[in-house]
């Protein structure tokens, strides 16, 4: 399996050095400095020399590299280094040069938990931090019935849940965030249109709860034939270890004994019926060789108690541009040089309303005639309590032996960031 | 319970061995807490990292181990792991207290205490680890046993002959039927390992015991069900109903979030479909394995590129995985390369006459993008397509000629490469852009685009009127041309000749070409290739002239598609670094 795991920091400097096996030396760390961090066009995330492969994944300022000497299960070690990051945010909050080195001897402890001999092992993040901290625990008596639940739990069929929670008020908070993608010809026809859904829940709930879930899904409807309202056709569903797998397989029930605290309940995607809530209409001409003209308009689609926040839309600009005048009568636009783009936020747009931005991009004159790439125009967005694919949670049960009464929330999110494209 | 963020960067900072064994001495006296102990092991643990010898602090160090913190024992094991195997002559002091650690009350301590032995696997540690790891093998703590399973994989690696004769692969096999999962699953992983070297155990599952791993499935870790999935490849099945079974009881796993969990399992839904016979429950499973590897593609970067390789082998058997889905591989401007390479591949394959020109608009736009390998590839794309799908070969050398427009080198180029193959699958078809592509002759210096364009002038001489002014040209510089180019040039001249016959540039030129070939160039193909030539125009031109004239055999695609048996072998492998390469792990070196 993995032979070696390591963190590098931008230079190539080792933060973190494991050695699972007596295959790779520690010199290997060089080899990749070598290949890796100081190659300036680096066209895979698996480097192979001769028997020896290195995964690396990239995150803020740090290489998170996994070494291998066999023929490994790539998505396994891939999957293991980002639950190793996931685990990191959790414990760190930020997961960069500074709390790497700030927190190495946890991290050692960690990776000597979550990895044994190579294979993964438990990794929960709620596991770990009962018996994985910053504080000391001292070799006692009490420690010892500590360890043993500990232990139960981390190898138990619920090994993401303590048996003994225990909270005042019973609470469950469920959050539908939808990631839309979208590409536009520059003609305006959509050449792909699709929802990333994930739903994000908070289960303070006491005991051992029993959840059942319950969408608008149109599986479910019509095996119950209900015909209510708008159903949401899911093409694909992938869930988090708690969730019985065969219920779903069989009913489409989701139902699950929730981690304690935050985790991802599931995700989905969607590509039928997706309601795109920003429609973006250019109007970009190149006027000779000295200038570019553009009108942008956005207008949002949906209902007008709603409103997009934070948009901001980046309008590619030819790189020979020298500068961009901008009118605008909602937000502000801004050339900005090193990227070739105009950069024009809206702090909120209601729904039903439309804003538009005029302006021109004067070029230098260039010697040799190269055709503008026309990159798209990408808008980041967030809508709340609007879901693109339709998505409505109808019911969420919790049973749990003592009977009580707990209170559920639910708020939706759709968003883009980097995947809404329009080609012009 | 949120941890605490520690201050340790400022560790970072190599020490001298004299003054952290000052330190440590020093601290004996006084320390309460152990906050001065623990200060400077965390200073010798950051010196390890940057790649110092801390081994020398030895028995410094190992002083440490008898101190109550969890910490510091912790940061002595891994100063121990580093150094262990080195110090032969020292480890005896460890061994003592290992030894204690492996009877405590608290089932975490026992655990680290064999954890940490097996990781130092020389022979004075390996003989005291025997007894404490039989009986961690069947502690009553399932964390303590599981750890015991691997313990066991590390100690066969060592020693294997004394894993054997110990006992400890039986025992392995006896914690097949563990009532916990995670015991079970770490006990396959631990076997599977031992089983797949060269010398020795060997590891098979009936079917009793295949069902005795499935039931765990469902208890395990995602890890662990990854472990328990591959061992099911060691199964095979007697009847299709057995084959036909498992694979009902394993498809819900698709369903997982781990994206490890979903491609191994297809991994043995594939194997198992080898063995079954019921086509509809074969086409179901294949429907069923599509969206989640769609749904892949919306994970991290990494994950979607070990994913679209093995998504390209799957297609390539079981097609029904993907008919429909070609827009879910259009690229995103931000993708990182690798990605957008893999998704080329991909969308390519799965073009077919209903999405032909959703794909070339696709292509179209890929062409105007900035990263040369990419363009280069979405451009020879284009030309694929055109061969690959006859009803959009129209649109494409339309979308070859306005790429052809842009003037840009590269572009240009690999259009040329690709219009000859297309000359070659459609002959007679669309001859008529010959003029434009002899207007850009000056721009092709790359070997292959010159190369097809002088098969492109040659096999076509009849048709361009100056057919031999342009030759005469291109062999002027004939003796500095790369081999590839030579050879082309060659065969042309003869074409030409034998197409223009009449013409006294052609005469001059092929007895150029002919003369340069057999008497100056060195290369025996083109050598010998010249002497035929010149033997058959001497003897009878008008037969010399039916050979190289004759008409080709079709070009077609299915170069392009893997041999079955090779796919097949592939297939085994899904997930695995083989399937990213394409190359069977068997074969090749490492």
């Amino acid at each position: 399996m993995i032979s070696a795991f390591f963190i590098f920091n931008q230079k190539g400097e080792v933060l973190i050095s494991r050695l699972y096996r007596t295959d790779l030396k520690r010199s290997i760390a060089d080899v990749f400095r070598i290949q890796v961090v100081s190659n300036s066009d680096v066209r895979s995330p698996i480097v192979t020399l001769g028997s020896t492969s290195f995964f690396h994944v990239r995150i803020n300022n740090l290489y998170v590299v996994a070494v291998t000497k066999c023929n490994a299960n790539a998505a396994l070690v891939f999957e293991y280094c980002y639950r190793f990051i996931a685990i990191a945010k959790s414990y760190f909050g930020k997961v960069d040069e500074e709390a790497v080195k700030n927190n190495f001897v946890l991290i050692y402890e960690l990776i000597d938990e979550i990895n044994d001999f190579g294979y993964p092992q438990n990794s929960e993040i709620d596991t770990l931090k009962t018996y994985i901290t910053t504080e000391s625990i001292m070799s006692t008596a009490s420690a010892v019935e500590e360890s043993s639940k500990i232990t139960t739990q981390a190898t138990g069929a619920t090994s993401w849940r303590r048996a003994d929670v225990k909270y005042k008020k019973n609470e469950a908070f469920v959050d539908v965030v939808e990631t839309v993608n979208l590409s536009m010809s520059a003609k305006g026809t959509v050449l792909r249109a699709d929802v990333d859904g994930h739903i994000l829940m908070r289960a303070y709930l006491s005991g051992t709860p029993e959840c059942k879930f319950g969408l608008n899904d149109k599986l479910v409807i019509d095996k119950n034939d209900h015909g209510l309202g708008d159903a949401v056709e899911l093409d694909d569903c992938r869930f988090h270890q708690c969730v019985r797998l065969d219920e779903f397989d069989s009913q489409r029930t989701i139902s699950f004994i929730p981690p304690d605290g935050e985790f991802e309940l599931m995700r989905y995607r969607s590509t039928s019926n997706v309601k795109l809530p920003l429609r973006v209409i250019p109007t970009v001409n190149e006027i000779g060789t000295t200038q570019v003209s553009y009108v942008v308009t956005v207008r949002t689609n949906f209902n007008n108690k709603l409103s997009a926040t934070n948009v901001v839309v980046r309008i590619p600009t030819p790189l020979n541009t020298t500068t961009v005048d901008c009118k605008v009568a909602n937000g502000k636009a801004k050339y900005v040089p090193a990227e070739n783009v105009v950069v024009w936020k809206i702090p909120r747009i209601q729904g039903g309303a439309e804003v538009t931005f005029t302006g021109t991009a004067q070029l230098t004159s260039t010697t040799h005639r190269q055709v503008w790439a026309r990159p798209p125009i990408d808008v980041d967005f967030q809508v709340l309590m609007f879901t693109a694919s339709g998505l409505i949670v109808r019911f969420l049960k919790v049973f749990e032996k003592s009977n009580y009464h707990s209170i559920k929330w639910v708020r939706y999110l759709t968003k883009a960031s980097g995947t809404y494209q329009i080609r012009f | 319970m949120a941890a605490q963020a520690g201050q340790d960067a400022k560790f970072f900072q190599r020490g001298k061995i004299q003054e952290f064994r000052a330190e440590l001495q020093a601290a004996e006296s006084k320390d309460r807490k152990f906050t001065k102990r623990k200060t400077v092991l965390k200073k010798i643990v950051a010196n390890i990292t940057m790649g110092n010898d801390m081994s020398p602090l030895f028995t410094d160090v190992v002083q440490c181990l008898g101190i109550p913190l969890i910490e510091i024992k912790k940061m002595v094991y891994l100063f121990l792991v580093c150094y262990g195997r080195a110090k032969a002559e020292q480890i005896h002091l460890v061994i003592p207290s290992f030894l204690q650690d492996c009877s405590d009350r608290n089932p975490l301590v026992r655990a680290l205490a064999i954890r940490t032995m097996s990781y130092i696997p020389i022979p004075v540690v390996i003989d005291s680890l025997t007894e404490p790891l039989r009986h961690c093998l069947k502690d009553k703590d399932p964390y303590v046993r599981k750890t015991a399973a691997i313990c066991v994989a590390k100690l066969y690696t060592a020693d294997p002959r004394k894993a054997e004769k110990s006992g400890f692969v039986e025992m392995l096999r006896d914690l097949l039927l563990d009532p916990n999962a995670t015991v079970v699953s770490n006990a396959v992983a631990a076997l599977s390992e031992i089983g797949d070297r060269q010398d020795g155990v060997i590891f098979k599952l009936n079917l009793t015991v295949a069902n005795k791993l499935l039931a765990a499935l469902g208890e395990s870790s995602e890890w662990g069900q990854i472990y328990i999935l591959d061992s099911l490849l060691r199964y095979v099945p007697e009847k299709c109903s057995d084959a036909e079974i498992m694979a009902e009881r394993i498809v819900a796993q698709l369903n997982h979030a781990n994206s490890a969990v979903v491609l191994t399992c297809i991994k043995v839904l594939l194997y198992l479909m080898n063995y079954m016979e019921n086509r509809k429950l074969i086409d179901y499973i294949c429907k069923k394995m599509g969206p989640p590897l769609v749904t892949i593609l919306s994970s991290g970067p990494e994950v979607q590129y070990v994913a679209l390789r093995n998504i390209l082998l799957i297609i390539q058997r079981r097609p029904s995985v993907l008919k429909n889905d070609v827009k879910v591989f259009f690229c995103k401007y931000n993708d990182p390369i690798y990605v957008k390479l893999a998704k080329l591949e991909i969308m390519y394959r799965l073009a077919r006459e209903e999405n032909a020109r959703e794909v070339l608009a696709e292509l179209q736009e890929y062409a105007s993008e900035v990263d040369v390998d990419f363009v280069r590839k979405a451009v020879r794309s284009i030309g694929r397509l055109a061969i690959k799908v006859e009803a959009a070969s129209d649109a494409c050398i339309k979308a070859l000629l306005e790429l052809i427009e842009t003037k840009v080198t590269y572009v240009v180029q690999e259009t040329v490469i690709v219009v000859k193959d297309v000359f070659r699958r459609y002959p007679g078809k669309y001859e008529g852009i010959i003029p434009i592509l002899c207007e850009n002759l000056d721009m092709l210096d790359e070997p292959e685009s010159k190369a097809a364009m002088v098969w492109i002038i040659g096999q076509f001489a009849d048709r361009i009127e100056n057919a031999d002014e342009l030759m005469d040209d291109l062999t002027y510089t004939f003796l500095e041309e790369p081999v590839e180019v030579q050879l082309a040039l060659l065969t042309s001249s003869v074409k030409l000749f034998i197409y223009k016959s009449q013409s006294e540039t052609a005469k001059t030129i092929v007895h150029k070409v002919l003369k340069w070939v057999t008497e100056e160039i060195d290369n025996p193909d083109l050598r010998d290739r010249g002497f035929m030539y010149w033997r058959m125009l001497a003897v009878n031109p008008a037969v010399a002239g039916e050979i190289v004239l004759a008409e080709k055999p079709a070009i077609t695609t299915d170069s392009d598609r893997m041999d079955r048996g090779a796919l097949d072998q592939l297939l085994l492998h899904t997930g695995t670094l083989g399937s990213i390469y394409h190359k069977n792990p068997e074969v090749s070196d490492g």
